[in-house]
């Protein structure tokens, strides 16, 4: 299970919207082994795509160093797809390399970018090891420690 | 001293959960195979092909230089050098 704070999920969403209709990805990082996301960090998708996402490699390389630094990790790896499903593609599946981290997908399809649509937006969450996907529930909660979570 | 390799999470289940495994060597391609010889199977992990090259989606770096512009495996590696492998992050 994914337990995220409000602050977090909404960050999240907003940029996917704030990027669509090209896809959005980022990370929630924590302290290492706690599975607990603490910071968002909007990455700059590098392939600027509407099919594809790739993190900036030289962006990428010094906010992993800093985590290493500070014993932190990537707990949640997010992206959006634009048109389709938040559901991982066959690229998605075949490309990841995080075994420890929650694989957050969002979908901005259907009019879902926009500010003044109401409706729920697709936000989901998956373990993808060794190539198979497993979905896992999400729990929003207002902040860590008021509900006694982790 | 020796050269050391900071082990991404995908690849620790090749060495017994460690971070931070040594190795020596004078080439990146020698110090990876020095390192496959106390963690067999993490090779194939980092290179492919034969000869062998860097995975398409695996960043190498050494001491922050990225190994694609100094000369890939063959880039030289001495004793106190920080290797890097770094797990591009992409998708569709």
């Amino acid at each position: 299970m994914l337990i995220i704070e409000q602050a977090a999920y909404d960050a999240i969403v907003a940029h996917a919207r704030r990027d669509h209709p090209d896809e959005a990805c980022g990370v929630v990082i924590g302290p290492e082994g706690s599975d607990r996301p603490e910071r968002v960090v909007p990455m700059l998708n590098a392939a600027m795509s509407p099919t594809f996402y790739e993190f900036d490699q030289d962006d990428w390389k010094k906010l992993y160093d800093e985590m290493w630094d500070n014993d932190e990790e990537a707990v949640v790896v997010y992206h959006s797809h634009t048109a389709t499903e938040a559901y991982p593609s066959r690229t998605d599946v075949a490309i990841a390399q995080l075994p420890t981290a929650h694989y957050v997908l969002v979908s901005t399809r259907d009019g879902a970018d926009s500010l003044t649509y109401d409706g729920p937006v697709e936000f989901r969450s998956f373990r993808i090891v060794g190539g198979t996907v497993t979905e896992e529930e999400v729990k929003v909660v207002t902040a860590y420690g008021e509900t006694g979570e982790n | 001293m020796a050269i050391e390799l900071r082990v991404p999470t995908i690849l620790r289940t090749f060495t017994g959960g460690e971070k931070l495994v040594t190795g020596a060597g004078d080439t990146l391609a020698a110090f990876i195979d020095d390192v496959e010889g106390s963690h067999p199977g993490i090779k194939e992990r980092i290179v492919e092909g034969e000869p062998a090259e860097l995975r398409r989606f695996v960043n190498v770096y050494v001491n922050d230089e990225d190994v694609r512009f100094t000369g890939g495996l063959q880039t030289g590696v001495k004793d106190g050098d920080v290797v890097v492998v770094l797990p591009a992050v992409a998708g569709g």
